[in-house]
C-alpha cells in the first residue's frame, strides 16, 4: 500500500467507518463506561494502547503461526488466547516499569480483554488481508475514532444527567443509546470524503 | 417438567432476559437486527455455543482450578464458536456472510461468559442446558422483535415479503436506526415495567437500580471497582 493509501485507511477508519458508531463494535464500554468526562478518556486511552498491541500480535500470530501450518480455522481461539495473554502482560509490566500510567490506564485493561473491539480490529485486519503497515494504520484509526467518540458521548452524557425534562423510563441507558443514534448519524456525513 | 425447571427457562426469556433487563450484549444487538432473518440468524447461533458451553462447562466445574476458570472458560466458548462458523459457512453461506465479522466475535458476547460464570460452573448438567436454552430463546426473541421493527419500518419488509404502502425510512436499517431503535425499545420496555408495577402495587425500580450496559456483565465488578475510584478522586 502507498502512502496516501494508508493515509485514506487511516482517515476512514476514525471517521467514516468508525468503530462504536458504524461498526457497531464495543458498545458495552461506550454505554457503560461513558457517563464521566474523565473515566471515558482513560478508558479510550487504554483502548488505543491495547489494539494497536493487540493488532501487531495478532497479525504475527496469524501469518507466521497459523498461515505456515494451515489452521487458519483456529484463528478466533488463538486470538483471543493471545489478547487476553497480553493484557496480562501489559498490566503487569505497566506497574513495574511505569506506576504513574499504571495508575491512569491500569484499572481499565481487565476489561478490554472480552471488549469485542479488540477481537473485532484483529479479524477486520484478517478478513481484509491487510499487510502490517496496513493493520497497524487501521488499529490505530479505528482506537483513535473509538477516543473520539466515547469522549464526546461523555461529554454530552455529562450535560443529559443535569436536564429534568427527560422522561423517567427514557433516563440513563436508553437516552444514551438515542444521542449515540443522533451521533452515528451526525458521523454519516463524513462518508463523502473518500470514495 | 417440574416447575423449577420451567422457572429456569422462563427467567431467561422474561425475568432476566438479556436485551432489554439486563442489557448486555449490545453489540450483536444493534449489528445484526437490520433484518428478522439476520436477528433469527445470530440469536440461533448464540443459543449453540451457550447451551453448548454451559453443558462443558457445568461437566467441568469440580475441576477446574478456580484462579484460571476464566482462561479456561473462554477457551471452551471460542471452541464452540469456531464449530458454529464452520456449520454456518458449510449449511447457510449466505447468512454468514450477512453475518460476517459478528460470528467470531460471539466469543466476546458477555451474555455467554457472564452466563457460564454466574450459572453453569454453580450448577448441575441438566440445569445448565436448561438455562443455555432459556437465556438462548430470549436473545433470539429480542433480537427477533428488533428485527421486525427494523426491517418493516427501514425496508417495508418482513422475513423479505412487502408489508406496508408507505415509503420506507432508509435510516432505520443503517447504523443510527439501531441505536435509536433499540433505545426506543428499551424505553417503552421500562415503561411498561412501570405501570405493571404499580397496577401491582410495587413500587416501582429506581433509576440508579437499572443495570447501565455492563452492569450484569462479567466485568462489572471492574467497572464498579473504577466508578468508586472516581467518586474517590472526586
Amino acid at each position: 500500500m502507498s502512502m496516501t493509501e494508508l493515509f485514506l485507511l487511516f482517515i476512514s477508519s476514525i471517521f467514516v467507518h468508525n468503530i462504536l458508531l458504524s461498526r457497531f463494535l464495543g458498545c458495552c464500554p461506550f454505554m457503560g463506561v461513558s457517563s464521566k468526562l474523565k473515566t471515558a478518556q482513560g478508558m479510550g486511552a487504554a483502548v488505543v494502547f491495547v489494539i494497536v498491541l493487540a493488532s501487531l500480535m495478532t497479525w504475527l500470530t496469524y501469518n507466521y503461526l497459523l498461515v505456515p501450518l494451515h489452521l487458519e480455522y483456529l484463528y478466533t481461539l488463538s486470538f483471543i488466547l493471545v489478547i487476553a495473554a497480553l493484557v496480562q502482560f501489559v498490566e503487569l509490566a505497566l506497574k513495574k516499569l511505569n506506576p504513574v500510567l499504571y495508575k491512569s490506564l491500569g484499572i481499565f485493561l481487565p476489561l478490554i480483554t472480552t471488549n469485542c473491539a479488540v477481537l473485532g480490529v484483529a479479524v477486520l485486519n484478517m478478513n481484509e488481508g491487510y499487510g502490517l503497515a496496513a493493520a497497524l494504520v487501521n488499529a490505530l484509526g479505528s482506537s483513535l475514532g473509538f477516543l473520539l467518540a466515547i469522549s464526546l458521548m461523555a461529554g454530552i452524557r455529562e450535560r443529559i444527567e443535569n436536564n429534568d425534562g427527560i422522561p423517567d423510563a427514557l433516563r440513563g441507558l436508553p437516552m444514551a443509546l438515542i444521542t449515540a443514534g443522533l451521533m452515528s448519524i451526525a458521523f454519516m456525513g463524513f462518508n463523502g470524503i473518500i470514495k | 417438567m417440574s416447575q423449577s425447571k420451567l422457572k429456569i427457562i422462563t427467567n431467561g426469556i422474561l425475568t432476566d432476559n438479556p436485551t432489554f433487563v439486563q442489557c448486555i450484549g449490545l453489540c450483536p444487538t444493534l449489528a445484526t437486527t437490520t433484518s428478522v432473518a439476520n436477528g433469527i440468524g445470530m440469536g440461533i447461533a448464540a443459543t449453540f455455543v451457550l447451551t453448548a458451553s454451559n453443558i462443558v462447562i457445568s461437566i467441568l466445574r469440580k475441576m477446574v482450578p478456580d484462579e484460571i476458570r476464566i482462561p479456561i472458560f473462554i477457551v471452551v466458548i471460542a471452541g464452540f464458536v469456531t464449530v458454529i462458523e464452520f456449520l454456518m459457512k458449510g449449511f447457510t453461506p449466505e447468512l454468514n456472510k450477512s453475518l460476517g465479522i459478528f460470528i467470531p466475535l460471539i466469543v466476546v458476547n458477555c451474555i455467554i461468559l457472564a452466563r457460564a460464570e454466574a450459572f453453569a460452573s454453580k450448577n448441575g448438567v441438566f440445569d445448565s442446558a436448561l438455562d443455555g436454552i432459556g437465556m438462548g430463546l430470549g436473545f433470539t426473541i429480542a433480537l427477533s422483535l428488533l428485527g421486525s421493527v427494523r426491517e418493516i419500518l427501514g425496508a417495508g419488509t418482513w422475513m423479505g415479503t412487502p408489508v406496508v404502502s408507505f415509503d420506507p425510512a432508509m435510516l432505520i436499517v443503517l447504523a443510527p436506526g439501531g441505536f435509536i431503535i433499540l433505545g426506543c425499545s428499551m424505553g417503552l420496555f421500562r415503561a411498561i415495567q412501570a405501570r405493571a408495577a404499580k397496577f401491582k402495587g410495587l413500587a416501582a425500580t429506581p433509576a440508579e437500580a437499572r443495570p447501565a450496559g455492563c452492569g450484569s456483565c462479567l466485568m462489572a465488578k471492574f467497572c464498579q471497582r473504577d466508578a468508586e475510584e472516581c467518586k474517590e478522586a472526586k
